[in-house]
């Protein structure tokens, strides 16, 4: 492998490294715009480099390139290693990641203008971008747990960013609690390898992982399981708290207390999608493992289905689309369990365009509107807002699902793969999946109603004000839009059926649904026109005319519905009651834990004699230590001659 | 009786053993620590000589000369910290030296 | 003695020279010209190294006496001199601005530094006992004069009595050890100890063994022979402290490994027993007692004690792994330490020495570099993974574990992480809390460059750690 490609393989990570360094460290000196320019530069060639590593691998079928950079320590056979692995999963998931990237960073210029942490701002999401491909270019299980932990570190320091914001500080500590969870099952997958493979590399893993298939691990006495089975769980445990899937969803909604960019750029379009491209990534081993699978299914299913619920009752713009995110992540979530991984990281690009736009749009209405994001008090801005309004409807019209929006063939795919699909759960996914259209439908044309259809409900002042943003917002949102309409139509057919993903993605013989689907699929106006007889495209229509009829037509059924449905409303609204259980059961205790040590903590430190308060006994003993070292000059000596007979007493009159 | 190596050793066990008593019984006065120190060292040049007797060569007899050089060092630093102790304090009492601790 | 023995001796000879020069020349120097002292001071140092690594050395690995075989050169020596320039050039470079700030005579501090610099060159070079010694004391005589360097300061001149009568305790102990030792083998030679000690050993050697090892433990600071440290940490200036604090620890491994490992190495069954209860004690109750402290400076001594249990740990092994680990750590934590003093110098601008924890509060916000140089110091000391101090902590856990003492090595990892919280805590305080006052924080640019380079050493020894393990892993 040339040295030049290897530098350019460098680069692609370590430009943002550089650019969120100098917007970090030296941010008061270069001044705001000097912040945006480094670091916007800097993921512009990120971006650009990105691109072209994409054209080598896609377009001149150069060979996958795996490689390690550095070797940081070699452990009794264990190497823990720096390495790149660069197929055509990782130049999707890199040419989205700085793409959107991109995008937000221009569009942060605009959304942050008045923020005083603006230089802190773009540093972190520089930092974000550097963590996030380090996770998707690695090599090794260790790599991808430090970018794992790197993006989760920055996720939590941008939800916390506005840190004099209560609720702010709140979900940055739900988000880090919930993804410990996560992280914990991600860790011991990871030890679980370690121990039977012998290895961190990937390709060394996959090479000896069929051979496992009949193993199995005691993980309490008496009680095996099969390895495989194990390790896969496991991991899908930490894509669970990454990717926000029920029940380790709930950090993912009140992560919106963040800046609004923040919730396009890791919330939507990168970081929760780690979760999908790691257990892509992981297909060879998931393959393995039926009841992985399954599992995998079953959990994909009820996030898609039941989180895409609770957004009809939300009135927060960006929770509403925060749900819809859990519900588009659940679909790719079943896309894997279906086994078919391309299409889950198709719907994951996808994804990644339109949500982004949808985030980007909402923040421009709540730009617009002076921070404020309750959708009671918007309607009406369609004139206002010309630009915002056109683009978040064709993303709304990609996220249903309308067929030739990007969206559609995605979401199409995965259901039709579901539907094919013959392992216990497909058919609860199915249905789950297919209700979900109708769900997805109802939500995204409640926003656009809402937001901008109807009479104006905002305050008479605001109104006045409001007007579309400047450039720096409305570019991202054009240049997102673009993607979010078309880029269905131009790559379903190579990515999918045209052995794109090559080995970078193993499908077990008997498990390809998509070679299945590809048997009968004509080109992508074909599936459009195909669509019109199918029920997906009939559910759509569904979903729509019920979201006119209630929220467009006639505002008042609105009123009715939620009186006639109230029990199911306030099923809804109390988002199943996760939060409460989950903070009666652990966090209430914790929480009882932890005002404990911060009570002994702080009078030990007003007392100065204990200050770490964790453990009263290790206060005790530090105390009692340090009344032993009185000051005074024989009590030293004493103690040394004490220690000295000691040692005399041990080694020669013992012996 | 004829003194042998033994009688020697034993002499310089005593000594170290007094100057050790002297460092941490000795609560009054620090220039009685400076004593028991020197009292150590010619317990050890005791030992030194002896053992340079005993074994017919002298590297342990030139050993003492550097201790002995070394102690005279060490005795003049130890009396300059003392002089700055009393006039920073005025006391040369080991007990009121106790403002560093815990 | 011939030429080829001065060569051998080439950097301590120019170390020696110099510091003459500067005593001497110095004390025609108009007050406002002593900047120039450390100026030169530090030239020398650089020209040290110089002279050292310009060393015509047909083989690096080759093991070279001289003067009568009181005197080795061997690639152990040759790193831990130069750390040894690194960290007391960095510490030069920090104590300036303090030193004026505090009126303490800067040609007394410069030339006692070097004094105690050329006594760590003579004991990391000691093959014999009598250099052990001459090279101990040379350590030891300046450190009592520097830790008295404020001399109408109370704490200061406490602190020097006490360093004094319990070091002259401990000398007069490792002395007695040797002189049973040279009764017994009849030799002051280390190399030929080891041949005689082969043949057998008796009761009056295992006691000598014993005040030996009671001597090292001393020097290093570990349980029970630890309390002189925080008392002496925390009466003497900043700038002394961070001195006494970092170079002796390089010294004070040279010397265990000679005396323990070349001399008496065939007694390792009654040394590594002995090791393994003198380490348990120190990081239990290192870690332990710096939790409950308020003051940087005691808490720093007390986190000394434990990370010196830690290099036991390598070295009791008595393996070529556990050793090079020890020495591994005693370069990262001797860096760490200059730093972390450093950056205490730096805040005693006002003549007020900032050793309480209150005042590292929101020091993020009075000078945001200088809170990001104390995170990685403080990191890499709580043994962070990526920064130096983990792998440091890392390789001795591991020479332990390969050695077959689990326990020791479940209960080092136990205390590092009980240890973490107190080096973390500082970093909450700077992060975290308002800080008490807004005063600027000014900083000299060579000051700036040095602390900078220290700080991000941690990083950078730890993403390229095999860099230095490779050369301690060589050493043996």
């Amino acid at each position: 492998m040339n040295t030049d490609l290897h530098i350019i393989l460098l680069a692609i990570p370590l430009l943002p490294l550089f650019g969120a360094v100098l917007a970090g460290l030296f941010g008061r000196q270069i001044g705001r715009a000097g912040a945006h320019w480094i670091t916007i530069l800097a993921v512009a060639g990120s971006l650009l480099l990105s691109l072209y590593v994409f054209k080598l691998i896609v377009f001149d079928a150069m060979p996958a390139i795996n490689t390690s950079i550095y070797t940081w320590a070699v452990t009794g056979g264990l190497k823990f290693e720096i390495g790149f692995l660069i197929d055509s999963l990782t130049v999707v998931m890199m040419t989205v990641v700085t793409f959107v990237s991109l995008m937000v960073h221009i569009y942060t210029i605009g959304y942050m203008h008045d923020d005083p942490g603006y230089q802190r701002f773009f540093s972190y999401i520089a930092l974000f971008t550097f963590a996030m491909l380090m996770l998707v270019m690695s090599n090794n299980f260790l790599q991808l747990f430090f970018g794992w932990e790197a993006v989760g570190l920055v996720s939590y320091l941008l939800i916390g960013f506005w840190f004099k914001k209560e609720s702010a500080i709140f979900a940055n500590l739900k988000a880090f609690l919930v993804n410990r969870v996560g992280d914990f099952g991600f860790l011991l997958g990871i030890a679980a390898i370690v121990v039977s493979f012998g290895s961190l590399d990937y390709a060394e893993v996959f090479a000896v992982a069929p051979t496992a298939v009949d193993q199995t691990i005691s993980v309490f006495p008496g009680v095996e399981w099969a390895l495989l089975t194990f390790v896969c769980i496991c991991l899908f445990i930490g894509a669970m708290g990454k990717s926000a899937q029920a029940p380790l969803h709930v950090w993912l909604p009140d992560s919106m207390e963040g800046p609004t960019p923040i919730s396009a750029l890791i919330h939507a379009a990168t970081m929760v999608t780690a979760g999908i491209f790691m257990v892509a990534r992981m297909s060879p081993l998931f393959e393995l493992s039926e009841v992985a699978l399954s599992f995998v299914l079953v959990i994909g299913a009820i996030t898609a289905l039941f989180m895409g619920l609770i957004g009809l009752v939300q009135n927060d713009i960006k929770r509403v689309i925060a749900y819809s995110t859990l519900s588009q992540l659940g679909y790719m979530t079943v896309a894997l369990g279906a086994s078919a991984y391309s299409a889950a990281i198709f719907h994951l690009m996808t994804h990644a365009f339109f949500k982004a736009l949808l985030f980007l749009g909402a923040g421009s209405v709540i730009i617009a509107l002076h921070h404020r994001q309750d959708m009671r008090e918007m309607g009406g801005l369609r004139r206002v807002l010309p630009i915002t309004f056109v683009t978040a409807w064709l993303g709304s019209l990609a996220l249903m699902g309308v067929p030739l929006f990007s969206g559609f063939y995605s979401k199409d795919i995965i259901i039709e793969a579901v539907h094919l699909a013959n392992r216990p759960g497909a058919g609860f996914a199915y249905w789950c999946v297919l209700l979900g259209v109708v769900v997805t439908a109802m939500y995204s044309l409640r926003l656009l109603f809402l937001t901008f259809h109807g009479e104006p409900r905002m305050e008479q002042s605001v109104r006045e004000h409001a007007h579309e943003p400047g450039w720096v917002v409305t570019v991202p949102l054009i240049l997102l839009a673009i993607p979010s309409v078309f880029i269905g139509y131009f790559s379903i057919e190579p990515m999918l059926f045209g052995g794109f993903f090559g080995d970078a993605i193993h499908v077990a013989a008997g498990n390809d649904v998509l070679a299945e689907i590809g048997s009968h699929f004509h080109g992508p106006l074909a599936m459009a026109v195909h669509a019109l007889v199918t029920p997906v495209f009939w559910l759509v229509v569904l979903g729509s005319a019920l979201a006119v009829a209630i929220w467009f037509w006639k505002p008042q059924l609105a009123v009715w519905c939620r009186q006639r449905f109230s029990p199911l409303v306030h099923v809804l609204d109390r988002k199943y009651w996760f939060d409460e259980i989950y903070q009666a059961m652990f966090a209430r205790g914790s929480a009882r834990l932890g005002n404990g040590l911060w009570r002994y903590g702080d009078i030990a430190v007003i007392d100065n004699l204990m200050v770490n308060g964790s453990a009263t006994l290790v206060g005790w003993c530090a105390g009692l230590l340090r009344y032993l070292q009185s000051g005074y000059l024989y009590h030293y000596a004493f103690a040394m001659i004490v220690g000295l007979i000691m040692i005399i007493f041990t080694y020669i009159i013992l012996a | 009786m004829s003194l042998t190596l033994a009688h020697f050793l034993a002499l310089g066990g005593i000594l170290f053993s007094l100057s050790v008593a002297g460092i941490f019984l000795n609560r009054k006065n620090i220039i009685i620590l400076l004593m028991a120190i020197e009292l150590m060292l010619l317990a050890v040049n005791m030992n030194f000589v002896a053992f340079s007797r005993f074994h017919g060569h002298l590297e342990g007899q030139v050993f003492v000369f550097f201790i002995l050089t070394v102690a005279a060092a060490e005795a003049a630093i130890g009396l300059a910290i003392l002089m700055v102790l009393f006039r920073n304090r005025n006391s040369i009492n080991v007990e009121d030296m106790d403002e560093l601790k815990g | 003695m011939t030429a080829a023995d001065l060569m051998l001796a080439l950097p301590e000879i120019f170390v020696l020279g110099m510091t003459c020069i500067i005593m001497l020349f110095g004390l025609w120097l108009p007050e406002e010209r002593q900047g120039m002292i450390s100026f030169v001071s530090i030239m020398t140092l650089v020209f040290a190294a110089i002279i050292l690594l310009g060393w015509d050395d047909p083989d690096p690995a080759a093991v070279s006496f001289a003067f009568n075989a009181t005197f080795v050169r061997d690639q152990m020596a040759d790193v831990l001199k130069l750390s040894a320039f690194i960290v007391l050039a960095a510490i030069l470079v920090y104590a300036r601005q303090y030193l004026r700030v505090f009126k303490v005579a800067m040609l007394e501090y410069h030339v006692l530094s070097l004094f105690l610099l050329l006594g760590v060159m003579v004991l990391i070079s000691a093959a014999s006992m009598l250099t052990v010694y001459l090279g101990l004391e040379l350590i030891a005589l300046p450190s009592y004069a520097l830790v008295a360097l404020r001399r109408d300061d109370q704490r200061s001149t406490e602190a020097a009595m006490k360093y004094f009568v319990l070091g002259s305790l401990a000398s007069g102990l490792l002395l007695y050890g040797l002189s049973m030792i040279y009764g017994v083998t009849g030799t002051l030679s280390l190399a030929q100890v080891a041949n005689i000690t082969a043949m057998g050993n008796n009761t009056v050697l295992v006691l000598g063994l014993i005040f030996v090892v009671i001597g090292i433990a001393f020097k290093l600071g570990v349980v029970p022979f630890h309390m002189w440290v925080p008392d002496v940490y925390h009466g003497a200036p900043a700038a002394v402290t961070a001195l006494i604090g970092s170079l002796p620890k390089l010294a004070v491994f040279a010397m265990a490994i000679r005396l323990l490992s070349d001399g008496l190495g065939n007694m390792q069954m009654h040394w590594m027993s002995m090791l393994v209860v003198l380490a348990t004690l120190s990081i239990v109750v290192g870690n332990l007692v710096a939790i409950a402290q308020s003051n940087l400076k005691r808490m720093l001594a007390y986190s000394t004690i434990g990370h010196m249990g830690f290099m036991l740990l390598g070295l009791l092994t008595g393996s070529d792994q556990g050793f090079s680990a020890a020495m591994f750590y005693a370069i990262v934590y001797a860096i760490m330490a200059a730093g972390a003093f450093g950056v205490m110098i730096l805040l005693s601008q006002h003549g007020v020495e900032a050793e309480h924890l209150d005042d590292y509060k929101g020091l993020s916000k009075r000078s945001p570099w200088l809170a990001l140089m104390m995170l990685m110091l403080m990191f890499s000391m709580a043994g962070v993974p990526v920064f130096a101090g983990f792998f440091a902590k890392w390789l001795v856990i591991q020479a332990v574990i390969d050695a077959g003492m689990i326990w020791l090595a479940i209960l080092a990892v136990i205390f590092s992480v009980i240890g973490a919280f107190y080096y973390l805590r500082v970093v909450k305080l700077m992060y975290f809390d308002a800080p008490d006052k807004d005063d600027a924080i000014s900083v000299p640019a060579d000051f700036r460059a040095a602390l900078t380079l220290n700080g991000s050493a941690q990083l950078l020894l730890g993403i390229f750690a095999n860099i230095l393990i490779g050369l301690c892993v060589a050493s043996f």
